[in-house]
């Protein structure tokens, strides 16, 4: 397993390379760093100076070499757009985009994975065929507009909860939480299920698919002739079974959550880093840009490596075949 | 009449012929579903294609506009005009006219984007299952990094690097183009690693490996002999990532880096929309992402026929 877990490591630290060649790539090439940084009444031997300030005339391995070593200590310069570190402007954002992402991927879990087993154990019932139904309506409406469709119900006709923003927010020194205020929860009710919906249907379908495998396999047929209680085999021995997929995608998922959240955070106008990487977009601002695409590549890079090494933990046949080898 | 000369005939009697006899029209047939979600996507393929004929009013034409006609509600409610079937937005264009011109935009994008990806993604599919080795190596690797991003994520930095490059104004003029190309970008993928899978199995077969011996050069083999053996998962794959493509379209729109709201697509019309949703005027922006929603529907209930129908296992 040490074996394992090293290469892993070192594949996770390949791709972090790549992704910061990337990220260096937009930062250095598209556009100029000084243009953006100085007025237009700059003299052209105040910007050489500037450029060999910041070490723009060094060879590019060593511009890089230097971009990969602050960027491991999260300096990722200054924003165009609102002059402040980057690192500032995203650590203040970063409760919301969490706080969104996590209470959405348990929606996503605790509804997904109990619609999912039902559907898989009673095939042809009523209830059955409308979570289905329901899943093929998820997965074809674009995120955007359900969380339209939510506000107009719930925020504008109804009334019953809050449009946009967080609420009210309690700060823990640099962390900031709306789980503890009523405002915040009633502004995290709409937001959380407009971007847990999708990844709900498709947690709810992989494990009927699932479900649907494992029920016809002999170890049930015998834990049924054994007498088991229905409830004993259902969630105790088939469910178990189709947990390791269902950890793969999940865990998967919650990176595409945290990226999807750049949607859902527009239309509530929650003031998470999705919606300012997409201002920073808007606004060409290169650092902004390249920090986020570091950020999630690196919490892409970490749930894998969690996930893979869960597999271990989920699934006792694995530890026991890579010992033997 | 021996069998060879029945099966002469049979070529002889052509396409018609073959589709009339084959499972494919039969399951179509027998599919209630499949049929009505062909019949909705031809509608809006069609409605869309010949928009300026069938379109009521032309959204475009400024001078057919008249402020006083704006915010009409559906006809249905109070204070409705019969000229505007579905409302008018804030500068008095038709709802439903908007609707038909902006399907035309989101079918353009989501069809040409898969025709790029699909294009690319099966040559470079079969270059790396028919070469192998280091070809297929470098491929692959490259296949799995851009898996791990979202397709958002990708068209959102692509769209970044363009406003750099080209400044704002010049962006509005590529929008389609740098759309399809970062839609693209994000959906070859698929299909390399589809196709590649299938041309690893065919690449053995006696009938490739007779090619090779009597001197058929490679990429004639590739094109000739094993793409058509291997296009079936294609067009499925196609079916499904068409809507996917609309709906990043629409959300790329929505967001504000996609179609400029002079040529608004679907997405554009919704994220207009979304301004007067609490003003009342909900009709703006409902009508259009309705219409996005029962085309992207249509289309994966009829991708969904279409993999069921290819894939004999599950008969």
């Amino acid at each position: 397993m040490l074996a394992f877990t090293i290469r892993r490591l070192l594949q996770a630290i390949g791709v972090m390379l790549v992704v910061a060649l990337i990220s260096f790539t937009l930062f250095r090439y598209v556009g100029d760093p000084v243009n953006q940084m100085v007025g237009l009444d700059t003299s052209l031997e105040q910007r050489e100076a500037l450029r060999e300030q910041l070490g723009l005339n060094d060879p590019v391995l060593v511009q890089f070499a230097r971009f990969v070593t602050r960027a491991a200590q999260l300096d990722f310069g200054t924003s165009y757009q609102f002059r402040q570190p980057v690192v500032d402007l995203i650590g203040r954002r970063l409760p919301a985009t969490l706080e969104l992402s996590l209470v959405s991927a348990l929606l996503a879990l605790l509804c997904g994975i109990p619609m999912g087993v039902y559907t898989g154990l009673n095939r042809d019932s009523l209830l059955s065929k409308l979570f289905l139904t329901i899943s093929l309506i998820g997965i074809s409406l674009p995120t955007f507009f359900i969380g339209i469709l939510l506000i107009f119900l719930f925020s504008v006709t109804l009334q019953w909860l809050p449009s946009f923003g967080r609420g009210e927010v309690v700060d823990f020194g640099w962390w900031s939480t709306g789980l503890l205020t009523i405002s915040g929860l009633k502004a995290l009710i709409l937001p959380a299920i407009t971007l847990g919906l999708f990844q709900m249907t498709l947690i709810m379908r992989l494990v009927r698919s699932e479900m649907l495998e494992v029920i016809r396999t002999d170890y049930i047929k015998f834990a049924r002739a054994r007498g088991l209680s229905q409830r004993s085999i259902h969630f105790r021995h088939a469910l178990k079974n189709t947990l390791v997929p269902v950890i793969t995608i999940t865990g998967l998922q919650l990176g595409s959550i945290i990226a999807f959240a750049i949607i859902t955070e527009t239309v509530f106008q929650w003031p998470g880093m999705g919606l300012l990487f997409l201002q920073s977009v808007q606004n060409v601002d290169i650092p902004v840009m390249a920090a986020y695409l570091m950020l999630i590549a690196f919490l892409f890079v970490v749930i894998n490596l969690i996930v893979d090494l869960l597999y271990f933990v989920v699934d006792p046949r694995l530890r026991v075949e890579r010992a033997s080898h | 009449m021996s069998p060879i000369s029945d099966n002469l005939d049979t070529e002889r009697r052509g396409v018609v012929f073959r589709l009339r006899q084959s499972d494919m029209l039969h399951s179509f047939l027998r599919s209630k579903i499949a049929m009505l979600s062909a019949l909705i996507t031809l509608a809006a393929i069609i409605g869309a294609a010949f928009a300026p004929w069938l379109a009521p009013h032309d959204p475009f034409d400024l001078a057919s506009l008249s402020i006083l006609d704006s915010q009409l509600p559906p006809v249905g409610m109070e204070g409705a005009d019969p000229l505007y079937l579905l409302g008018t937005d804030d500068q008095g264009r038709d709802v439903f006219s908007g609707i038909l011109y902006g399907a035309r935009i989101s079918l353009a994008v989501g069809f040409v984007s898969v025709l790029l990806a699909a294009v690319v993604g099966v040559l470079l599919g079969l270059v790396a299952g028919y070469v192998g080795g280091r070809t297929d190596a470098i491929i692959m690797r490259i296949a799995e990094v851009q898996l791990t991003f979202p397709a958002i994520l990708i068209a959102l930095l692509i769209d970044g690097v363009a406003r750099a490059v080209f400044g704002n104004l010049d962006r509005e003029r590529y929008a389609f183009w740098i759309l399809v190309l970062s839609i693209a970008l994000s959906f070859w993928v698929q299909f390399a690693r589809t196709v590649r899978g299938s041309t690893l199995v065919e690449r053995n077969k006696e009938y490739v490996q007779a090619a090779r011996l009597i001197g058929i050069p490679p990429f004639l083999i590739m094109i000739r002999h094993v793409l058509p053996n291997v296009i079936g998962p294609v067009l499925v794959i196609a079916t499904i990532s068409l809507g996917l493509a609309i709906i990043t379209e629409a959300t790329l729109s929505f967001l504000g880096v996609g179609i400029p709201p002079t040529q608004p697509s679907l997405g554009t019309l919704v994220r207009i929309g979304n301004d007067f949703l609490f003003s009342g005027e909900w009709w703006i922006a409902m009508f259009p992402g309705f219409a996005l929603a029962i085309l992207v529907l249509a289309v994966n209930l009829l991708g969904d026929w279409l993999r069921d129908a290819l894939n004999p296992k599950l008969r």
